[in-house]
């Protein structure tokens, strides 16, 4: 073992490190000795990419003394799949089935962010037919209660509250069965397209949410029962992860994070769109900016996304049999699609009519399939509430077939930031908690 | 014998810690701009940005075009927008910021719904400032950076947006500055935006756009020691021709296709 002030591993201007130890083999027990006269008990901890409870492949730096986190930094980027640079190269259409592969928990809310901005650019934001909106938004929220039920299952599971997460996957099981039924897929559904919805709810579909609403109703109290007043639970969550209104505003955090310190800040409310200001639905706050409050206000938001899908299911029993999709042949995909005799999706009346009856409309379906829709040049950015917080897209055109760039602005990329405002003083176990609590998803964090 | 390895090893070994892309110089101001900036550029007010200001034919360059369409030539332009209406909020903030950063805004444009505000990048720090602080402004949230590569926008291919919100106001505003690509530099508004952190980190990741005054210029989602910048437009994919039966596929940054 040699011990010196000399860092030879330190770069050219780099100063060096105060003490290097050079280990020879056999000789850890010196250098725990020395090191141990020392009094210094800095220790650089490297937590992930690859560890079970950074939400996938967030790797944290973190530097400790002993067990308080003295600095922590977030590094991101492991799962990096060049989307945005994806969809530069396909049409304007196809940009759905990239986009919802960004925040694979909250898919929906991805497509319908892109869609919106492209349904901005092509100027058709007022001709979206009633019913593909009203789709939209029961998708939107029901997609909003199985993101919360991940974030508070995980966020469970990590503090070792197990039942938290079956429970809790149980729950979202049943969302994702009825997301099935209605799109063909559980995740990755590119379901939502500029114009409209893909296609119809299936024949039994308001049965089913029938069903699923019931379920929820039934099973959504079991959480409070289980954490709200849980003593274990309350001293992992409260007063952990705090970050005040100064420094949500500084770092850019919105979504539960935000509304934890007590500012109702909901654009569904603030900057309605898809018809949110006809929802009869509350905005939960809560006062403690920790990660119990955030734990609390999901909660809470989970029962009021079940208020808003009652309200739209009877919309939707009303409006049955109407168009859900923007009916101009030049943009608007055919969205009849049906479950055919060889298990694909395909519509026969729609085959029927370009192959037997119309040419002008043969004509639209080859050029809107091969070619795609051209979108007026201009830019624009629609901003949603996802379950995260602020989502939306910054799609650019140049008028061609293709977005000349579009830009995901994905709540996790912001709210990892303040990781280190969270976690800076704190315990090396209450970085897990407030990790959690922001609920990153790595997949529209990376992009 | 062995600290004579080590030694050796260590200097064959780069230094571990990635090198900052570039000295990183004091953030410019109004009164004193960056002196490294050419000199025509300071307060020149922007021209009209043209991200393709003509295309021909149907498909994308380098293919011949065998569409009937080869000699038809389209002209693109950035929308100019609908006038902004009398008497709203965009014309009193716009004379306030003025009033506030003589020379800030060289164009706005009102376009289906959404305001954005070109300014020149001598004057970034002091608008981002303005448009925080002061109480009839008041954006307090930059929710957006992004990058725009616009190769044949001479003189300002690389464009920087920003997408700020007013809660007191309840108001959203786009500020959009450019740089040429020989001089890729805008000044960073972290010290009035912390959240532009990691935006910045981005756009410089991904289209090379170097922010001055940014704490830690450093790669985001592409690792260290990566080459390139990926979102840039002349970025090659890199793809090879594939032969399949006879059939030669090229690369997707050279199939033809419709635009």
């Amino acid at each position: 073992m040699t011990a010196s002030t000399q860092d030879l591993y330190a770069g050219p201007g780099e100063s060096p490190a105060d003490r290097v130890y050079t280990a020879m083999g056999g000789d850890w027990d010196d250098i725990a000795r020395e090191q141990a006269e020392r009094a210094d008990e800095t220790l650089v901890i490297n937590m992930g990419p690859q560890h079970p409870s950074t939400h996938g492949v967030l790797r944290l730096i973190l530097e400790c003394d002993g067990e308080t986190v003295r600095s922590i930094r977030p590094g991101i980027g492991f799962l990096h799949t060049g989307i945005e640079k994806n969809m530069e190269y396909r049409t304007w259409a196809q940009g759905s089935t990239f986009v919802t592969r960004m925040d694979y928990v909250a898919p929906i809310f991805n497509e319908v962010a892109y869609c919106l901005a492209v349904e901005r650019l092509l100027g058709i934001e007022d001709k979206i037919p009633q019913r593909a909106t009203e789709i939209r938004v029961l998708m939107m929220e029901l997609n909003r209660i199985a993101s919360h039920l991940v974030c508070i299952g995980t966020g469970g599971m990590e503090i070792g509250a197990l039942t938290v997460m079956t429970i809790g996957f149980r729950e979202r099981e049943v969302i994702l069965d009825f997301f099935e039924a209605v799109t063909g897929l559980r995740m990755n559904h590119a379901y939502v397209r500029p114009g409209g919805v893909q296609n119809d709810l299936p024949e039994n579909g308001l049965a089913q949410l029938a069903e699923v609403i019931t379920w929820l109703e039934g099973h959504l109290g079991e959480y409070a029962d289980f954490c709200n007043e849980n003593p274990i639970f309350k001293r992992r969550m409260m007063g952990v992860g705090i970050q005040d209104l100064t420094a949500c505003m500084a770092l850019g955090v919105t979504g539960p994070v935000l509304r934890s310190t007590g500012y109702g800040w909901d654009l569904r409310k603030t900057q309605p769109y898809c018809g949110y200001e006809t929802y009869d639905f509350d905005v939960p706050v809560w006062d403690s900016s920790d990660a119990y409050g955030r734990f609390r206000v999901r909660l809470q938001e989970m029962w009021e996304s079940l208020k808003i899908v009652k309200q739209v299911a009877e919309r939707l029993e009303a409006s049955a049999g109407q168009p859900v999709m923007y009916t101009d042949p030049k943009i608007g995909s055919p969205a009849d699609l049906a479950v055919g005799p060889d298990g694909q999706g395909n519509s026969n009346e729609h085959v029927k009519h370009i192959m037997g009856q119309s040419m002008e409309a043969l004509i639209h379906h080859f050029k809107v399939v091969t070619e795609g829709f051209r979108v007026p040049a201009g830019q624009a950015y629609v901003p949603i509430e996802s379950p995260k917080g602020e989502i939306a897209c910054h799609v650019v055109s140049d008028g061609g077939t293709r977005p000349y760039r579009a830009h995901m602005r994905d709540p996790g990329f912001n709210h990892l930031q303040s990781v280190p405002i969270q976690c800076e003083g704190g315990m090396i176990s209450d970085v897990v908690v407030a990790v959690g609590s922001l609920d990153p998803v790595m997949g529209g964090v990376d992009r | 014998m062995t600290e004579k390895k080590i030694a050796d090893a260590a200097a064959q070994v780069p230094p571990a810690v990635p090198q900052a892309p570039n000295p990183v110089p004091a953030a410019p101001s109004a009164e004193n701009p960056d002196p490294a900036l050419p000199e025509q550029a300071d307060g020149q007010p922007q021209r009209d940005a043209q991200p393709v200001p003509t295309r021909g034919g149907m498909w994308t360059d380098g293919v011949p075009d065998v569409s009937g369409y080869g000699r038809l030539t389209t002209e693109v332009a950035q929308p100019a927008g609908q006038p902004i209406p009398e008497g709203s909020w965009m014309v009193a903030a716009a004379e306030r910021l003025n009033t506030l950063v003589p020379g800030s805004i060289s164009k706005a444009v009102w376009d289906r719904g959404e305001l954005t505000w070109f300014v020149p990048r001598e004057r970034l720090i002091d608008v981002v400032k303005a448009l925080r602080d002061d109480a009839q402004l008041r954006f307090e949230f930059c929710a957006s950076v992004s990058g725009v590569h616009y190769p044949s926008d001479a003189g300002a291919e690389l464009h920087v947006v920003y997408h700020l919100q007013s809660f007191t106001h309840n108001r959203r505003l786009r500020i959009e500055t450019t740089c040429p690509d020989a001089d890729a530099h805008v000044p960073s508004v972290v010290a009035t935006y912390p959240a532009a952190d990691w935006h910045e980190r981005e756009a410089w990741d991904m289209f090379g756009i170097i922010f001055d005054g940014h704490p830690a210029l450093t790669r985001i989602l592409m690792p260290d020691d990566w080459v390139g910048h990926p979102q840039r437009k002349d970025y090659p994919l890199g793809g090879i021709p594939i032969e399949y039966k006879g059939a030669v596929v090229p690369p997707p940054d050279e199939r033809r296709n419709y635009r």
